[in-house]
């Protein structure tokens, strides 16, 4: 072998050192600031350098009815969309596991909703949704069904939110399914055949359980990502109406780049962290107890 | 083995009841963007019409697309490619040596709820005058597609087998030149799926270019954004900017479906 020179010696620091540096300025050095300017007062409006007040910021936060409304909305959003999603998901891929012309064709469309632009699937959305010339209310008419107002009524703006992440993220749920499937093992199907096993208890109690590490980590990511919702929110209602839709990121959204209240934002900049973290754990768990 | 016709029959339906659901937002857009606003906001909705090109004129002609296109394109491919440049290495060197610390770390990126990190970088980049500035957008980007490089690339790395470089050590390569040469030109379908799966996330962030850029380098979602609020919503035209903004992403995921499909399932389902 060659003589090692002095990068394949330290190969191991110096191949993701310039990864590292990058992580470290852009992401490490901002939250630590975030971090930092949630014990401030900081206000870019008020022309006042930032002084350092302490918990004043968070407790200020906590008595502001947006912000813990908003807190509620995160996990009504989540756990709405994301429960819905992981059984609708999982149903979809029982249903497509199996051989049959354009398969491939149908496995491309289920990627559609995922790849395409949050923001302009919003829009599309929102036409659906008008409520005098959307399609939606035209079907409710066309059944006799009660029209409804959708994203412009703070009663069904939340559900209505939910149901196009449902649109967007089930899809993903059954790719992954799917591609969990095509991973099991077959000894267990052939034994249970031998046992005369019907197709019930072969689903509950041989394919469900196999499937349930991919299914949990899928949802759990999926929950991450629910957690942090913007685009759809911010371009379907920006919030409203009034302030019906906001979650987290949002009403945060709005602290930072609209009141530029940045202390106060921080605060609630910690708090989506945490939650996000906490979930982020929650998968790490979940692979090494099943070790993925 | 052969299924009753009936069972296929049902089966058909079911397709149907699925496909379908997904489908309709698309063609809805797609038949919206033909349409004239007296077609639009007619009552029942129409689905036969006469197609008129007015709206794509607008978008093209009156709010200039092409230039947020443009933006949008150099944003994307720029911070996809330095991506790839910081993400490979790091990548390999998590694979090989087991670093999973490591792996983490740089995966923390892509949990993180992006808005933590967006204060601070508005208030930096505002003092270096680096607001509107490609390098600021790029360098945002690069966050969300650093972390689906590495996520993607090692354990793609790790499935292939080492004796590859160590053949190509022993017969004097370093080991840097065996990664690049030898490893690297076999990891093709790897380097398609992280290269696809971070440009669509890249072009579709709405969020970061919302904040840190402004008319010089407005990306393409920020563009749809603004006229969906200045025009009394146009709807049409409104619908053919979602077509334009769209069409990369999903030309790009036919194109590479199995790759799209393979980066999506990392990391829940094993191998």
């Amino acid at each position: 072998m060659a003589k090692q020179g002095f990068l394949e010696k330290n190969l191991r620091y110096l191949f993701p050192l310039p990864a590292v540096l990058f992580v470290i300025i852009l992401m490490v050095f901002p939250v630590v600031y975030t971090f930092f300017l949630s014990f401030t007062d900081w206000s870019l409006t008020s022309g006042k350098p930032l002084s350092i007040v302490g918990l004043e910021s968070y407790l200020k936060v906590l008595k502001e009815p947006r912000f813990i409304e908003s807190l509620g909305r995160t996990f009504y959003f989540t756990f709405g969309a994301v429960i819905v999603e992981m059984v609708l998901g999982t149903v979809l891929a029982l249903i497509l596991n199996r051989k049959f012309k354009g398969q491939g064709m149908v496995k491309t469309l289920l990627l559609l909703p995922l790849v395409a632009t949050p923001v302009a699937i919003g829009i599309v959305w929102n036409l659906f949704y008008d409520p005098t010339i959307g399609i939606l209310n035209y079907v409710l008419s066309v059944l006799k069904l009660p029209q409804s107002g959708w994203v412009s009524d703070a009663r069904t703006v939340m559900p209505s939110l939910i149901l196009v992440d449902i649109w967007e993220w089930t899809p993903m749920i059954t790719i992954i399914v799917l591609a969990g499937l095509a991973g099991l093992p077959s000894e267990p199907y052939e034994s249970a055949r031998v046992d005369g096993a019907n197709a019930r208890q072969v689903l509950f109690q041989i394919t469900l359980p196999m499937l349930m590490p991919t299914i949990l980590t899928a949802v759990i990511l999926r929950a991450i990502d629910a957690l942090k919702t913007y685009d759809i929110i911010y371009s379907m209602t920006g919030g409203g109406p009034g302030y019906a839709s906001e979650n987290l990121n949002v009403l945060a959204f709005k602290y930072s780049f609209e009141y530029f209240r940045m202390g106060q934002s921080a605060v609630m900049l910690v708090f989506l962290f945490a939650i996000v973290m906490l979930f982020s754990l929650m998968v790490m768990r979940v692979r090494s107890i099943f070790e993925l | 083995m052969q299924r009753k016709p009936i069972h296929s029959i049902l089966f058909g339906i079911m397709l149907l009841l699925i496909i379908i659901p997904i489908l309709f937002p698309f063609i809805w857009m797609l038949m919206s963007s033909f349409k004239t606003q007296v077609d639009i906001i007619s009552w029942p909705p129409k689905f036969i019409f006469t197609p008129v090109m007015q709206n794509y004129e607008r978008v093209f002609i009156e709010q200039d697309f092409l230039h947020y296109m443009k933006n949008s394109v150099i944003v994307s491919v720029v911070s996809v490619f330095f991506s790839l440049i910081l993400g490979l290495p790091a990548a390999y060197s998590i694979a090989r040596y087991k670093q999973n610390k490591l792996s983490v770390f740089i995966l923390v990126a892509r949990l993180m709820p992006g808005i933590s990190f967006l204060m601070p970088w508005y208030i930096v980049f505002s003092r270096l005058h680096l607001m509107d500035s490609y390098v600021a957008l790029i360098l945002s980007h690069m966050l969300i597609a650093l972390p689906l490089v590495v996520w993607v690339m090692a354990p793609y790395f790790d499935s292939v087998p080492r004796e590859l470089e160590e053949a190509a050590m022993v017969d004097g390569l370093t080991q840097q030149s065996a990664f690049l040469k030898i490893l690297l030109p076999l990891s093709g379908p790897g380097v398609v799926t992280a290269t696809t799966l971070s440009f669509i996330f890249s072009w579709n962030n709405f969020m970061f270019s919302q904040v840190l850029s402004q008319q010089k380098t407005r990306t393409l979602p920020i563009a749809v954004y603004n006229f969906l609020s200045y025009v009394e919503v146009d709807w049409g035209a409104v619908m053919a900017a979602a077509v334009v903004i769209m069409a990369p992403a999903i030309i790009l995921t036919m194109f590479f479906q199995k790759y799209v499909v393979k980066g999506l399932t990392m990391g829940a389902v094993k191998g």
